[in-house]
């Protein structure tokens, strides 16, 4: 169809195609005698100590970030819609660290972050010991917040529109049972918030790989070994020009990408199908 | 007017308190960015210098100097506005590579990606919904894998270090298809044959019915693909060589520690198209989202 071709076409040399080659780089020794070498260099990927550690790294991060986005998004949206005062601006602010890009506030997060910076002078007038953020485990917690400050937002109106579109009428039916707010909250809100659940997750599943950005901001090419993600493994294969390393590290990434998107969307498609049964 | 009881009064208090404190948590970094971009650079070297120290220093490690985080500058001044707007066209130059960069990549993503979604709204069969579930897996890998085969094409074809090279990739990458497609199946079908009862062809349907239903979301995608890209690191930093092409998102964090008596400014200045892209679309994201991820179809 004319309307289709355009993007096929487009989508297809840029990603799809290139993939095969992708594929093909990945099972042989190298670009110019390719030699077929079997599963040698998944072996060596499998085994190499940046990969391995770039990958607990980012696995580590979105373990975290991504379920305490989907759960304080949630929140927030029950919070704001219990119709508060000041409820359009309490929306816009949520939603504002969205809109700005992490480069602006890096300063910010760094001048509040850093070893003599605004939460170890804190702790230096409570006697405590400081932590220094950006060079041990604690990295993390900045980029979990700095994740969550910038996400919550979207999840938040996200989980709102779900919210709205529950019958009033289901609600107060409810009620007259006698149904206490726990009850309701479970029943009812639950099962019709459950499909944008799993959307939550997967738009910030998609996000939480590029919290490359705000550790290279912060921390440039060469950060603290937690603060070391899959992308800077990805970016010192490029500048190494080892093929075969690059395609193979992608391929491995397809696959697990390949089957965390199937069950998610397995899991929307239940969830979605099991409202519509009603 | 109905008594609310005491106990109910308190819960709510305690709503109202924690989400303006949420509130104010979420705003702070940017507040702060806006009135340290007010400081004279005497007074940023002043309050915040100590971090430069830090980030000089190896091995042991003192604390001799705090920062002084402050909302407000002790005199308003612009020396930071005049040294980036007069004296250092670098910045300047770099804003204008993310402009020249980000406009291209969203505006034909955007029509791209509409046309792609009413192909897939009005294509039946198992072609199409082939199609569409490898745009949701495309959708769905990072930049951690995309960029590799996008590396070997630009490459094959010479495009490296051009412009072109941040260009295509971004102009095809089926991120927005997924939210337009999922919007457009949900517009009635009753309206498309009534339509062609009165005789309107594919594009009098698309352009009359289809497009001017899902403004909404087409401009929730202008914003999300905007954003993304105005704050968009991976891709200049393997495509191009040449730092000089690179845009202001990446430079900005060489700037913070080097000229950091500017660097507010910078980053403010950098952050208004978001806020006036945000201002103009916000109820349009809010709408988006209704529909978004939504279930029925």
């Amino acid at each position: 169809m004319a309307f289709l071709s355009p993007s096929v076409l487009g989508v297809a040399i840029f990603f799809v195609l290139p993939l095969f080659v992708v594929i093909y780089f990945s099972f042989v020794d190298n670009p110019i005698s390719k030699q077929y070498v079997g599963f040698d260099n998944y072996v060596n990927v499998a085994t190499n100590m940046a990969f391995n550690m770039a990958a607990k790294n980012t696995f580590i991060f979105s373990v975290i970030a991504v379920p305490l986005a989907v759960v304080l998004g949630l929140l927030l949206a029950l919070l704001l819609s219990t119709d508060l005062p000041l409820h359009s601006f309490l929306r816009s602010s949520y939603l504002t660290p969205l809109m700005v890009p992490s480069a602006s506030v890096v300063l910010v997060f760094t001048v509040i972050f850093s070893y003599n910076g605004v939460i170890n002078k804190f702790l230096q007038a409570q006697e405590k010991d400081p932590i220094d953020f950006f060079k041990s485990s604690a990295g993390l917690i900045v980029i979990v917040t700095i994740f969550l400050w910038k996400n919550l937002g979207y999840n938040m109106i996200l989980y709102l529109a779900a919210l709205g579109s529950i019958p009033a009428d289901l609600i107060d039916a409810a009620k007259l049972d006698g149904a206490g707010k726990w009850k309701i909250f479970c029943e009812i809100k639950l099962r019709y918030v459950a499909p944008m659940i799993v959307f939550t997750t997967i738009f910030s599943l998609i996000n939480s790989f590029k919290i490359f950005r705000e550790v290279y901001l912060l921390t440039g090419d060469y950060p603290f070994e937690t603060l070391y993600m899959l992308q800077h493994y990805m970016n010192n294969t490029f500048s190494s020009g080892d093929y075969q390393k690059l395609s193979t590290a992608a391929v491995l990434m397809c696959i697990v990408m390949c089957i965390i998107t199937v069950v998610l969307f397995k899991l929307e498609d239940k969830y979605a199908s099991d409202l519509e049964a009603e | 007017m109905k008594k609310i009881p005491p106990k109910k009064k308190i819960v709510r208090a305690c709503y109202i308190f924690l989400a303006l404190f949420t509130a104010i948590l979420f705003l702070a970094p940017i507040v702060l960015t806006i009135t340290n971009s007010f400081m004279s650079t005497s007074e940023i070297y002043s309050n915040y210098g100590a971090i430069l120290e830090n980030a000089s220093g190896d091995g042991k490690r003192f604390i001799s100097k705090m920062v002084n985080l402050k909302l407000l500058p002790d005199m308003v001044s612009f020396s930071q506005y005049k040294t980036v707007l007069f004296k250092t066209p670098d910045y300047l130059l770099k804003f204008w590579n993310s402009v020249i960069l980000v406009v291209p990549i969203t505006v034909f993503q955007i029509i791209l990606a509409t046309l792609a979604s009413y192909g897939f709204t009005r294509c039946k069969g198992k072609f199409g919904a082939v199609v569409f579930f490898v745009y949701i897996i495309l959708m769905m890998m990072p930049y951690q894998v995309t960029l590799v085969p996008n590396y070997f094409v630009l490459n094959w074809l010479n495009l490296l270090d051009t412009k072109w090279a941040i260009w295509l990739p971004g102009i095809f990458s089926p991120f927005s298809v997924y939210l337009i497609t999922k919007y457009m199946k949900r517009i009635p079908k009753s309206l498309v044959e009534s339509a062609r009862i009165d005789g309107a062809n594919e594009w009098q349907i698309f352009s009359l019915i289809y497009l001017p239903t899902s403004k909404s979301i087409i401009t929730s995608c202008v914003i999300l693909v905007f954003i993304d890209y105005w704050n968009m690191v991976e891709q200049p930093l393997l495509f191009l060589s040449d730092q000089d092409k690179y845009p202001l998102s990446i430079f900005l964090s060489r700037i913070n520690t080097k000229d950091i008596g500017m660097a507010f400014a910078v980053a403010v200045i950098y952050m208004v198209p978001g806020l006036l892209i945000y201002l103009y679309g916000e109820d349009a994201l809010v709408e988006g989202a209704t529909y978004t991820g939504s279930v029925k179809e």
